[in-house]
């Protein structure tokens, strides 16, 4: 290829300083001041694939389904299997097929949330792709990071993806039932939570027995009634 | 991995820009990678050879600036780089530490230049 001899003249030096992800941002903080204005609590749900985040949003709305009500936003590669099952629990659920993508953005999450009915809801819960790498860098508008570990999963997992753990609100230690048998070793797993993540609530659960579930639940209502205007004070 | 879509919107901000300045060709790209970023620098540098083909851009050179990790002690107030998985203060031990850098995932700066007539007549000269 030919030198061009004006382009050394012409040449100039641009500062740009921009985020590569600055449209997701946009993205996002429109959805944020959306949930805001309908009270929504919104958990962005992380985890590897096969951690249990299907059954522990499935088992969390239909156990709550008299005291919050919730609906659904699942992100799955190429199947709306998620969706269906968590249809079952009775709450609303829209299904954002990815293809290839490993990560759910903002923009996608903000389509999904206008085909929901958000008039009467609680709580939003965001079931992203299965991944605990890609996901960590997109902000979904969420108020609240939950990332699910399965005790099978081991110990050193929280050492294997520290980026995303770093950005927990909450972890859940999932197939806490079979945690034994799997050979976890429950102290150290614990204690590298929480020097990973010492900013998140963590919590000990089984979503397919039901142990240390009430725990989640009551922490989870609690957030919920957090949105809610208090009430004013009796005349 | 998602470098690639990662490197066509810095191909996109960067155009953006460089038509701002009226200008035709990026010779330069400038990037700043955190180590949190969960981006990996060299499979950014792969995207940006395909996503850069039949562009202003094409045969720019990208350079890419790594950021390490920095958290801040608020007992103690000072900065340091954390060691491995934990980030702990090396003055008092406390992981009730804030992070400061290492997010960064940006397009600092560019490189562009505009193609001037005198440039056209002399490339067709020169054929």
């Amino acid at each position: 290829m030919k030198q061009i001899a004006g382009d050394s003249l012409s040449a100039q030096t641009i500062a740009v300083n921009e985020g590569i992800l600055s449209k997701n941002d946009v993205f996002a903080a429109r959805n944020r001041s959306l949930f805001a204005s309908r009270r929504l609590l919104v958990l962005n749900v992380l985890s590897s694939p096969g951690s249990g985040k299907t059954a522990f949003i499935e088992r969390t709305l239909t156990d709550l389904r008299s005291r919050l009500r919730g609906a659904v936003i699942v992100g799955d590669l190429a199947t709306d299997n998620d969706a269906k099952r968590i249809a079952r629990s009775g709450a609303q659920a829209v299904q954002i097929t990815t293809g290839d993508m490993c990560h759910l953005e903002a923009e996608m999450v903000g389509k999904a949330a206008g085909q929901l009915n958000l008039d009467n809801l609680d709580v939003l819960i965001i079931e992203n792709v299965g991944n605990l790498v890609c996901p960590s860098g997109y902000d979904l508008g969420e108020n609240l990071r939950v990332v699910l570990l399965a005790a099978t999963e081991g110990e050193d997992k929280p050492l294997k993806y520290p980026v995303m753990f770093k950005t927990a609100d909450v972890v859940i230690v999932n197939k806490m039932d079979i945690a034994e048998a799997a050979g976890f070793d429950r102290a150290t797993a614990l204690d590298n939570i929480r020097r990973i993540a010492p900013q998140a609530t963590v919590f000990e659960v089984s979503a397919r027995t039901g142990l240390g579930m009430e725990q989640w639940y009551a922490w989870l209502e609690q957030r919920c009634a957090q949105k809610q205007p208090s009430p004013s004070p009796a005349a | 991995m998602h470098e690639v879509s990662i490197m066509q919107n810095a191909l996109e901000i960067a155009l953006e820009h460089m038509r701002r300045q009226n200008a035709t060709r990026i010779h330069r790209i400038h990037m700043r990678v955190g180590a949190l970023s969960s981006v990996v620098p060299e499979a950014l540098e792969f995207a940006f050879d395909v996503v850069t083909q039949g562009t202003p851009a094409q045969g720019a050179t990208l350079e890419i600036e790594r950021v390490p990790a920095v958290c801040y002690c608020p007992a103690c107030q000072i900065e340091f780089e954390p060691d491995g998985y934990f980030y702990e203060c090396p003055q008092c031990g406390s992981l009730n530490v804030q992070i400061r850098k290492g997010r960064e995932l940006e397009l600092a700066f560019l490189e562009v230049s505009q193609q001037t007539a005198d440039d056209r007549r002399q490339m067709t000269d020169g054929e």
